[in-house]
């Protein structure tokens, strides 16, 4: 019997013993949905959560009402910064934003060299929602250009649209089940905040390995 | 008493008595409490929460054999390379004949327990590899050749004094003790160590049944990183970690970072389902996922015992525990220490050698308070010792006990115990708290009382 | 009604003030007290130890000697735990699972019988001290006897309730435990003692005498100004 039969067979054995326990059966999203933290029930409500959020967890959350709005930020925030060179995906978007900076852009989509990702200053993507209870961003490698764009440049920006924000975690699960159902990507990730680590003390620091920087603009 | 319990003992009695090691502790688990306590209040009913988190685990490994087998098809169907792994020695020998195949030369690794439970990373180095630990806590005990102090927070034992000596020691590079310069060190060292890696090895904190996927949960990035730049992935997961559902995750991975770190959601959620695919801008050519039982299967038949395999290896039960507290992570002497590496390392590795950290406990229930999946945990530290004495039974406990059976529920006896208990106060006094006193035990360090001059029984009698 | 007393081992040698004080505030409150002659340890020695067997033969006695009784009421969370809670599982799938069943509804650790049971929270008492209040782990987290003690300790004239932080941890009594691993113990000790003296009460109360025992004991060790006493005695006094 090959290792993988061996390991079934001991299962099947181990459970023909019947045990007592928590038998309720698998919650349903209701049940999950009454004992999280709550939300709040209005768009405006769970704006202002993921705003108090993005805040605590030291993201840089900013609206606009515009496209060429959000453009000028970006371009006020490349010269702050003092980016050289910045990386992002074929996203209409981002692709729209990064050719107006007047630096050198690198473009994931279709692969690239990987040592050129990590020389760029900043990482601009979109996702697939922004996530009102824990203030988290939703990307994929198919909505933010692959897995490393979105976590080795040292500050991630990115690009989401009103319509994007969703109440809670289980609705964003409920989102990737019905955007990708048929064919998930191979990485999904909810990312909530910069990078950071407490392993030191405890004490917090941020850009631990990923991003120091994570900046999220809605429009 | 066997080695590990000599070993034990040992460290238990020095570290017990270490005011600085009890002052570094207390103060990061006081720092955990605060922010623990306050995510708990932002649920709308946290014990309603466990609830319905023990229901999940508890139909996870009770139907583990249909799970496993519907993740194992789903992340085939998408390349991904399943193996599987009776043992820790078959799992070190797979993932190192793909180590072979590739010939690698730099690994890269994210945490995983699961990696440390079968010494792989002193597998890899000693067949001639480059093994790097990429997170933190894990980097830091790596450069002091230690293991992990506990399961969330590897060197939460040291101060940053201790980490600046470290790095200046072995990395020549410790520009102060502030937390954030030493990092960034960190940072620049791994960075270079992401993008030279052939091969990135990760763990998981869930595997999806549902949606054929991994999950791994961080705060730094490193995994992402790990599993993002490597030409080769391989994930190595305890057979035991599988939810049912992507749903699931809704609720674990907030309880996870609540319990875990007192976070809302730690930084990265990430969910893998197989390598690179069509259309995809990067990622790993090749994706591997060698599933471990290593004893899971031992445990699982245990029915009494079961619920011990939903741990989702959140810490909080080490950080409840005062014997944690107080004897420190690496006094425990294996993988899993404090309360969950108690209950389940007889089963993991044999219950003779292990049954002395079941006895380690006073039994307060602190640890089954707090579990999020509602573990059972001090009662199967009960357990343990039940089944330790049935199975290895002290000659002399077991004559005591059956003597003190017959003679403590009968009235004469008692009486006699009580007078017995008299002239036995009279004949210690002179050799109280030395090694002559055969209640030294207690009263090395604490005054014990006086046996009444009148006993309860005996006040009773007379008023009759 | 009748009330029949399990007076466990220790608080019979040692702490004999304790069961007279319960016994004084039964018979004010107009009730007649039963105090068994035989049943003196509910076997939580040899069961902790993993000795069942042995558990099982102390125990059985307890229940037999029980069988008859109303109502049973035991000063100490941790015998009480042991017969309300733990008498189950020893014994489950043995011919006394009925019994130990039938004495679990029945049994009641001495602050929970007097709140719950007979509705009484004002005995009259007076204790002008500052008091802090360990909560001994069985009856916190086994009995869920949080509140009672508290609830009683409130209606005592002149005492001054302070709360412990951290406020639930263990002593490091344990049983068997504090003679085994008699050096984490007393660390653990430690711990409590120190939590106690923040406090700056005069008295520590506890519904658990050998909680008491293990404070007190590192307490007058290290001479430091900690006095120990059980609820029963504060709800005996006037």
């Amino acid at each position: 019997m090959s290792e993988r039969e061996d390991i079934f067979a001991r299962i099947r054995e181990a459970l023909s013993v019947k045990a007592v326990g928590h038998d309720g059966g698998l919650p349903s999203v209701i049940e999950q949905r009454s004992v999280l933290p709550a939300v709040g029930s209005t768009e405006a409500e769970q704006l202002a959560l993921f705003r108090k959020n993005a805040a605590d967890l030291r993201a840089d959350f900013q609206q606009f009402a515009s496209e060429s709005d959000l453009q000028s930020s970006v371009r006020e925030l490349c010269q702050v910064e003092g980016w050289t060179k910045i990386a992002t995906h074929d996203g209409q978007l981002a692709h729209a934003v990064a050719q107006s900076l007047g630096v050198p852009v690198l473009n994931t989509t279709g692969g690239y060299e990987k040592h050129e990702l990590a020389a760029c200053d900043a990482g601009i993507t979109e996702c697939d929602a922004l996530v009102a209870q824990t203030g988290s961003v939703l990307v994929t490698t198919l909505s933010a250009g692959g897995r490393a764009l979105s976590c080795l440049p040292p500050h991630h920006v990115v690009l989401a649209r009103k319509e994007q924000l969703v109440s809670d975690l289980p609705a964003a699960l409920e989102l990737l089940q019905r955007k990708y159902g048929r064919k998930y990507p191979s990485m999904i990730s909810f990312i909530t905040g910069p990078s950071r680590t407490g392993d030191i003390e405890r004490i917090l620091v941020l850009g631990a390995h990923g991003p120091k920087k994570l900046t999220i603009l809605m429009v | 008493m066997t080695a590990p319990a000599a070993q034990f003992t040992t460290d238990a009695r020095r570290l017990s008595a270490d005011l600085r090691h009890r002052g570094i502790i207390q103060t990061a688990m006081g720092k955990y409490e605060v922010v623990r306590d306050q995510r708990k209040a932002g649920f709308q009913d946290w014990q309603g929460a466990r609830e319905l988190a023990a229901r999940t685990k508890f139909q996870a490994v009770n139907h583990l054999g249909q799970h496993l087998e519907e993740l194992a098809a789903k992340l085939e169907a998408r390349g991904t390379q399943v193996h599987w792994a009776g043992t820790g020695a078959q799992a070190r020998e797979i993932i190192l004949s793909i180590l072979r195949e590739k010939q690698a030369r730099v690994v890269v690794k994210s945490k995983t327990m699961t990696s440390e439970e079968i010494h792989l990373n002193h597998a890899m180095v000693e067949a001639g590899y480059e093994v790097v630990e990429s997170d933190l806590g894990e980097f830091i005990v790596q450069l002091r050749g230690e293991a992990p102090y506990h399961l969330v927070f590897p060197s939460m034992h040291l101060t940053r004094g201790e980490i600046k000596d470290l790095f200046a020691e072995k990395l020549h590079d410790a520009p102060s003790d502030n937390p954030e310069d030493l990092t960034m060190v960190a940072r620049r060292v791994l960075r270079q160590k992401y993008l030279q890696a052939d091969i990135g090895i990760t763990g998981a904190n869930f595997a999806i049944a549902e949606t054929g996927m991994i999950s791994i949960t961080e705060n730094e990035g490193n995994a992402r990183l790990t599993a993002a730049l490597p030409k080769t992935m391989i994930t190595l997961v305890g057979i035991e970690k599988i939810l049912p559902r992507l749903a699931d995750l809704g609720l674990f991975l907030p309880m996870l970072a609540v319990m875990g770190a007192g976070q809302a959601l730690t930084g990265y959620n990430t969910f893998y389902g197989g390598p690179r695919q069509p259309g995809e801008s990067d990622g790993p050519e090749e994706f591997h996922v060698v599933f471990l039982d290593n004893q899971r299967t031992a445990l699982l038949a245990d029915a009494e015992q079961r619920d011990a395999l939903g741990c989702i290896r959140c810490g909080a039960c080490l950080n409840v525990c005062p014997i944690f507290r107080n004897v420190g992570g690496h006094t425990y002497g294996t993988t899993y220490g404090g309360p969950i590496g108690s209950v389940i390392t007889p089963h993991l590795r044999g219950l003779a050698e292990w049954k002395h950290l079941s006895d380690a406990s006073s039994l307060c229930g602190a640890c089954t308070e707090t579990c999020p999946v509602k573990i059972e945990l001090h009662h199967h530290l009960l357990q343990n010792r039940r089944n330790g004495a049935q199975a290895n039974p002290s000659r002399f406990q077991k004559t005591a006990f059956k003597l003190f059976a017959a003679m403590a529920n009968n009235a004469r006896w008692w009486s006699l115990i009580t007078q017995l208990a008299r002239v036995g106060q009279v004949l210690q006094k002179p050799v109280k708290s030395t090694a002559l006193d055969p209640a030294s035990a207690w009263t090395k360090t604490r005054d014990l009382p006086p046996v009444a001059k009148e006993s309860f029984r005996e006040w009773w009698k007379k008023r009759k | 009604m009748t009330i029949t007393l399990f007076i466990p081992c220790f608080i019979d040698l040692m702490y004999p003030e304790v069961g007279i004080s319960v016994v004084r505030i039964f018979e004010k409150l107009g009730h007649q007290v039963v105090v068994p002659s035989a049943p003196a340890c509910c076997g939580q020695p040899a069961f902790n130890s993993g000795y069942w067997d042995e558990a099982r033969s102390t125990a059985v006695k307890v229940l037999e000697q029980l069988q008859s009784a109303e109502s049973v009421v035991v000063p100490s969370g941790s015998c009480g735990a042991m017969l309300k809670v733990f008498y189950r599982e020893l014994f489950a799938g043995t011919p006394h699972a009925g019994l130990a069943q039938k004495l679990g509804a029945k049994t009641h650790e001495f602050s929970s019988f007097l709140v719950h049971q007979l509705g009484v929270t004002d005995l009259g008492a007076a204790f002008p001290h500052k008091v802090t209040f360990h909560d001994g782990c069985h009856g916190l987290r086994e009995l869920n006897n949080k509140l009672p003690p508290r609830q009683l300790l409130a209606k005592v004239r002149g005492l001054e309730l302070v709360e412990m932080s951290p406020p639930e941890t263990c002593c490091g009594f344990g049983g068997t435990f504090s003679a085994k691993f008699p050096a984490i113990a007393t660390a653990m000790g430690e711990g409590k003692c120190a939590s106690v003296l923040d406090t700056q009460a005069d008295y520590v109360v506890s519904c658990d005498s050998s909680c008491l025992m293990q404070i007190q004991g590192l307490a007058s060790r290290r001479q430091m100004p900690i006095k120990t006493i059980h609820l029963a005695q504060v709800l005996a006094s006037s």
